[in-house]
């Protein structure tokens, strides 16, 4: 069996971030395990712009975003191993790995991190009616066939979804010269960004179905066409309005969810709201010594804030490596209250803080002129202003450690007050 | 009097503006809906000179890499997006390429260069 004080499990953004900080803070032994062909995770195929604002003060795409992280990483001579899955960790932080060159890989791990990422959900998981010919993609697979392996999708083209990455494969199918016929949304409001919905789609004249869905799929081989239909306010499909739209191609975009069979393996406790393992002040989740971070925690939308966590984590395992965490405190609750949808982290051991704490949160509806609150034991020690409020919008709330400390609470809540609006772009 | 609704996207809030030709305005046009001054500055250059950094990929001849990312340095006027694909779409590229080497200078006559995203070996 081989050793090393830390084990990375994935090689994005977050598994980069968390290598590259557990450096800096003295690590010297550490591994990442990819198990795809090279580092940069999921970065590799959002060939668009848009990625680095926070971190870098510039507008990045994707892969530039990921070069500067895995330059860093080589500079810094971390080692890592590609085309190597990891199959099992154990309790006793025990990573079981398989690779082409090397088979089986058993190693022990002083501290291990999970960066595994996310994966979308798959047609199944909404259950539309119809026949399954071929044609029908999630569109961060079409994503990958055509800006990794090259291969064009299709040519005419419905997106269900408005999600960010149903937006920028409509520009990007456009732009390679396929038709995209509709964006159809189920919900009054789209979870993209607005940048996204006049870019990708003002820009190119592609309408966006707000309240519609797909009701049927047409096609012996290959996709027909789809029927799209309006729904009504409890989302049920209204049969007169349905609509034929010949297309031979139909990409989902229907959301993501933390890949996390690893984690349930190991008896690491998930946030059944996130889907993602329940972490503390320092990432680390229900068992000592191993830490989470990026979309394997919670679905991000913004890879800034996947690094930002990512060096939390990093920080911490660094200081669980040289016995610098106190495990045996008490922690302390962070509850999401009315309007909020979950907050991480979901546990702080207050005496653990050092600095500022950044608390990530989602609200449930869109708001204006809002104010969240974060609360000790009732009592508001934080307040902020905004004035535009969005589920697909992740909040950051950076709170002074001493603030906490001061208060001793029993348990921290956060919620959130505004005007609900339906808001259509 | 001509009017146009844009949606600002200089920030998430995405204010809804409406541009009234004026000519008595700075920029020839009078701008409504905005909750910042940025607003003001984004309408305008929607209306004078809309911009858009293109993002796509170039096929790559001598690498396990099929594709290699690119995109143009600036932002490039909005009505070139196409022409700039065509040829976008024309080359092809040898390996090794580092993140920034120039593959086309001046795409489109657009007085920008088109260049990688990142390295291939
Ligand atoms: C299809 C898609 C498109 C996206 N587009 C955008 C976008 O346009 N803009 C944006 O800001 N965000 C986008 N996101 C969100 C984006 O994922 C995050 O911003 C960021 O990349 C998350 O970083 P991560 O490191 O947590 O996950 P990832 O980038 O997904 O990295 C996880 C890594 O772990 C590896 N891995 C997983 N399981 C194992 C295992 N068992 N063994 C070894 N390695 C493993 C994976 O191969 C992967 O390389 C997108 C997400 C998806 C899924
Ligand atoms: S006008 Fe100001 S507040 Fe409104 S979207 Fe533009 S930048 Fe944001």
């Amino acid at each position: 069996m081989q050793e090393y004080d830390l084990v990375v499990i994935g090689g994005g953004p977050a598994g980069l971030a968390a290598a590259i900080e557990a450096r800096k803070n003295g690590v010297r032994d550490i591994i990442i395990l990819e198990r795809d062909i090279e580092l940069g995770g999921i970065l590799q195929q959002c060939i668009h712009n848009g990625f680095g604002l926070h971190i870098f003060k510039e507008e990045l795409t994707g892969p530039e975003y990921a070069q500067r992280f895995i330059n860093e990483l080589a500079e810094m001579g971390i080692e890592y191993k590609t085309d190597t899955m990891v199959i099992n960790i154990s309790e006793i932080k025990t990573v079981t790995a398989v690779s082409r060159q090397e088979g089986l890989i058993t190693i022990a791990a002083g501290a291990i991190i999970l960066a595994m990422g996310c994966r979308e959900r798959t047609r199944g998981a909404i259950r539309i009616p119809g026949a399954r010919p071929a044609g029908i993609f999630t569109a961060g697979t079409a994503q990958r066939f055509i800006n990794i392996e090259g291969y064009m999708v299709g040519r005419r083209v419905v997106i269900l979804g408005s999600g960010d990455i149903g937006l920028i494969m409509a520009r990007r199918l456009t732009l390679e010269g396929a038709k995209v016929l509709a964006v159809a949304e189920l919900m009054p409001y789209s979870s993209g960004l607005t940048r996204n919905i006049v870019q990708c789609l003002h820009d190119y004249d592609i309408p966006l179905l707000l309240s519609h869905t797909v009701t049927n799929i047409r096609g012996k081989d290959r996709v027909e066409g789809v029927s799209i239909a309006k729904v009504d306010d409890n989302l049920k499909p209204i049969p007169e309005t349905e609509k034929f739209y010949e297309c031979d191609t139909l990409l989902l975009s229907v959301g993501l969810i933390p890949e996390n069979e690893l984690s349930y393996q190991a008896n690491i406790q998930i946030d059944p709201k996130t889907s993602g393992p329940l972490v503390n002040e320092a990432m680390e989740t229900s068992i000592e010594g191993i830490f989470a971070c990026g979309n394997v925690v919670h679905v991000h939308d913004l890879v800034d804030f996947v690094t930002e966590e990512a060096r939390r984590a990093g920080a911490s395992a660094a200081h669980y490596i040289f016995e610098e965490i106190n495990e045996n405190l008490p922690a302390v609750p962070v509850v999401p209250d009315a309007g909020v949808s979950y907050v991480i982290p979901q546990s702080i051991r207050i005496d653990n803080l050092n600095g500022s704490l950044d608390l990530l949160l989602r609200v449930n509806s869109v708001y204006q002129n809002a104010k969240i609150s974060v609360k000790a034991d009732g009592k508001t020690i934080k307040e902020v202003k905004r004035r535009h409020l969005a589920p697909g919008e992740m909040e950051r709330i950076r709170i002074d450690s001493q603030l906490m400390k001061n208060a001793q609470p029993k348990k921290i809540s956060l919620n959130v007050q505004g005007e609900k609006t339906r808001y259509a772009v | 009097m001509q009017s146009k609704e844009i949606i600002c996207t200089a920030c998430p809030i995405g204010c809804h503006l409406t541009a009234h030709r004026d000519k008595n305005a700075k920029g020839g046009y009078r701008i409504e809906g905005y909750s910042c001054k940025r607003g003001i500055s984004y309408a305008l250059a929607e209306l004078t000179d809309p911009r858009r950094i293109l993002t796509s990929t170039v096929r790559v001849v001598n690498s396990t890499h099929k594709r290699l990312p690119v995109r143009t340095a600036e932002a490039i006027p909005k009505d070139k997006i196409f022409q700039c694909m065509q040829e976008v779409n024309r080359i092809a590229v040898k390996s090794p390429v580092k993140m920034g080497d120039i593959l086309i200078k001046n795409i489109a006559d657009t007085g920008i260069d088109l260049i990688s995203s990142r390295d291939i070996k």
